[in-house]
């Protein structure tokens, strides 16, 4: 399969609701098709990644108001475990159409759950609009502590956004300082799982979304699914979303080919090597578990 | 339509719960069985009482050792049957009766409760305490295809079956510690909390991003290690989810 995944058209947007743009990350696509499923029904709620008590601490959670959505925009450079939640939405939170935001690693959870639901009940069909943001990588909370407080020497509560681009990670506080530290240095901290992981572009997603690719402030966003396309439609002829065509912006998909082709390469790369690990005592390669080929 | 294929329940030591998650599939069990599957031997359900020959034996519950009937009747639907499932926590891991060590109502000589591939070979697992309606019904719907589809149906079913066949080959322990020993300790985990979500007893929270397992808790039902997209993750199937999920959807109309 291609790198990019399947999809049925790719385009650059930017929201037109600028209370979602200033609290967004990019272009608002995520917070803007949630808003837009939550009016017109096609959700009764999203899990997101909300606020928590720990500054820049992602505490995943169902909201059902766009306000909730406003308060859990932008991104958190570390794990929200969003799957926690999935089968609790249809339960707890009696939700009979759930919308889920995540990773391309959880959009391949959110597939697996629909299509082999062994301890997911009554979650297949009740996946309404799962939305995937691009990933390079992720880190624990611990790393991005030590990437702010220790490399960008900025406190945690003090930063007011957090952004990956143009080789540097950026950290902006609450008082206008900004602080930058090359990408290439935050490799050390990346968890081990994100070394193994083999799509950039949330592949499996209704529709997926990050900033490569799209000048700043816009997004590039890949519409996936049947039920991507639709809801897609619906947000573009509700004026949701201003638009141009991806062979019109720079940096352009070349260079979100390019980056998921890295990606994907180095990280089956280091898939194979696992398979020689070490030395069994007769010499023969002794290898980790590779999950994509059995369990 | 195609010949359907025969299914039964034979139920070991099980709470039910199994049998009735398969009832649990409502009207899609009564689709299941009018046009895919003849339902040929279940407790309460059929009027049946000689394990007879089937398609697909779906064991509910473990093996009691000092029952001389679980073990001739499983041996039994093994000889009898094409595809023998271990259906449910029980079947597969032991599961709660993991727990026993004799002196129970009313047979307290019963202490020796073992998953049944210790007894009999197992060709598929289908995990968790109870399993998912969905999950069994769209194992039935594959095993159809796999017994009376086309070159296609068959392959397609192969490729759905094959990691829960790959389960059942992988061995008959598995509890929340799994976790630990072969995705966190494997440096394959990223985080998604969906063992934590599948966990029918909540013992595993999510910390700072990573699954903690309260063992205490934990019943070795097997759910959150299968439902890992680290554990095992088949790209031909997944990347098809659409067509997939349609297929099924299609077949339950
Ligand atoms: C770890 C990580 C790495 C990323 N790497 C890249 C990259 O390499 N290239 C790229 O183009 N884009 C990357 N992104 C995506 C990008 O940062 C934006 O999330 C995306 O463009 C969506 O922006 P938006 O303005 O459309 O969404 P918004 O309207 O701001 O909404 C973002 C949504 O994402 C949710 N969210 C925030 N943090 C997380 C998280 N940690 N886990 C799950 N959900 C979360 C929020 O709850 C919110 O609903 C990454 C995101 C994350 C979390
Ligand atoms: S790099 Fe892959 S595994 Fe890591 S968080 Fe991103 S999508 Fe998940
Ligand atoms: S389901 Fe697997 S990958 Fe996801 S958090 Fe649990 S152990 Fe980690
Ligand atoms: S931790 Fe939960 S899901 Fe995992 S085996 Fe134990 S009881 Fe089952």
């Amino acid at each position: 399969m291609d790198v990019l995944g399947n999809y049925k058209s790719v385009i650059s947007a930017r929201s037109t609701d600028k209370d979602i743009t200033k609290k967004s990350q990019d272009g608002g696509i995520i917070t803007t098709l949630f808003a837009y499923a939550l009016e017109e029904g096609i959700i009764d709620g999203a899990i997101v990644a909300g606020p928590s008590d720990e500054p820049w601490k992602p505490e995943p959670m169902v909201v059902t108001t766009k306000a909730e959505l406003l308060a859990a925009a932008g991104t958190r450079y570390t794990i929200s475990p969003n799957l926690n939640l999935i089968k609790e939405a249809t339960r707890s939170y009696g939700l009979d159409r759930v919308g889920i935001v995540g990773t391309p690693c959880q959009m391949q959870a959110v597939r697996k759950a629909q299509l082999y639901p062994i301890g997911m009940r009554d979650v297949d069909d009740k996946i309404a609009l799962a939305l995937g943001i691009f990933c390079m990588e992720n880190l624990s909370y611990q790393a991005l502590e030590a990437i702010v407080e220790d490399h960008c020497n900025q406190k945690m509560e003090s930063v007011k956004k957090m952004d990956i681009g143009k080789g540097k990670f950026t950290v902006y506080t609450e008082r206008g300082a900004v602080s930058q530290m090359p990408l290439k240095l935050i490799h050390k901290y990346v968890q081990p799982g994100c070394n193994v992981c083999l799509d950039y572009v949330a592949n499996l997603a209704d529709i997926s979304s990050g900033s490569v690719g799209s000048p700043d402030g816009w997004s590039t966003v890949f519409v996936r699914s049947m039920k991507g396309n639709a809801v897609w439609d619906g947000a573009i002829a509700a004026g949701c979303f201003e638009t141009k065509p991806m062979d019109q912006v720079k940096p352009g998909l070349d260079l979100v080919t390019k980056l998921a082709t890295e990606k994907i390469t180095k990280n089956q790369k280091n898939v194979d090597a696992r398979k020689t690990v070490g030395l069994k005592a007769d010499g023969t390669p002794k290898g980790l578990r590779n999950p994509y080929e059995s369990p | 339509m195609a010949e359907k294929i025969t299914i039964g329940e034979l139920h070991l030591s099980g709470c039910t719960g199994c049998l009735v998650t398969l009832a649990d599939n409502y009207e899609g069990l009564f689709k299941l069985l009018d046009d895919y599957a003849d339902l040929v031997y279940a407790l309460t359900l059929v009027d049946v009482r000689h394990v007879p020959e089937m398609d697909v034996c779906l064991v509910e519950g473990s093996c009691c050792l000092n029952d001389k009937i679980s073990v001739e009747e499983l041996k039994e639907a093994r000889a009898k049957s094409k595809v023998l499932v271990a259906y449910g926590g029980c079947a597969a891991y032991g599961n709660i009766t993991r727990f026993c060590r004799g002196g129970q109502w009313n047979q307290p000589a019963q202490e020796a409760f073992v998953p049944i591939s210790e007894v009999v070979d197992v060709d598929l697992y289908i995990p968790s305490c109870p399993p998912c309606p969905q999950q069994v019904r769209n194992v039935a719907v594959m095993a159809y295809l796999l017994l009376r589809g086309n070159d296609e149906q068959k392959n397609l079913a192969t490729a759905y079956l094959t990691p829960l066949m790959q389960l059942a080959q992988r061995g008959n322990e598995a509890c929340g510690c799994d976790l630990m020993y072969d995705v966190i300790n494997q440096g394959l985990c990223m985080g998604c909390g969906t063992c934590a979500g599948t966990c029918p007893v909540r013992a595993i929270t999510m910390e700072y991003g990573k699954p903690n397992v309260n063992r205490d808790l934990c019943i070795k039902c097997g759910a959150c290690y299968a439902q890992c997209p680290r554990s095992w993750f088949n790209f031909d199937v997944m990347n098809n989810y659409e067509g997939i999920m349609d297929a099924i959807k299609g077949a339950m109309e």
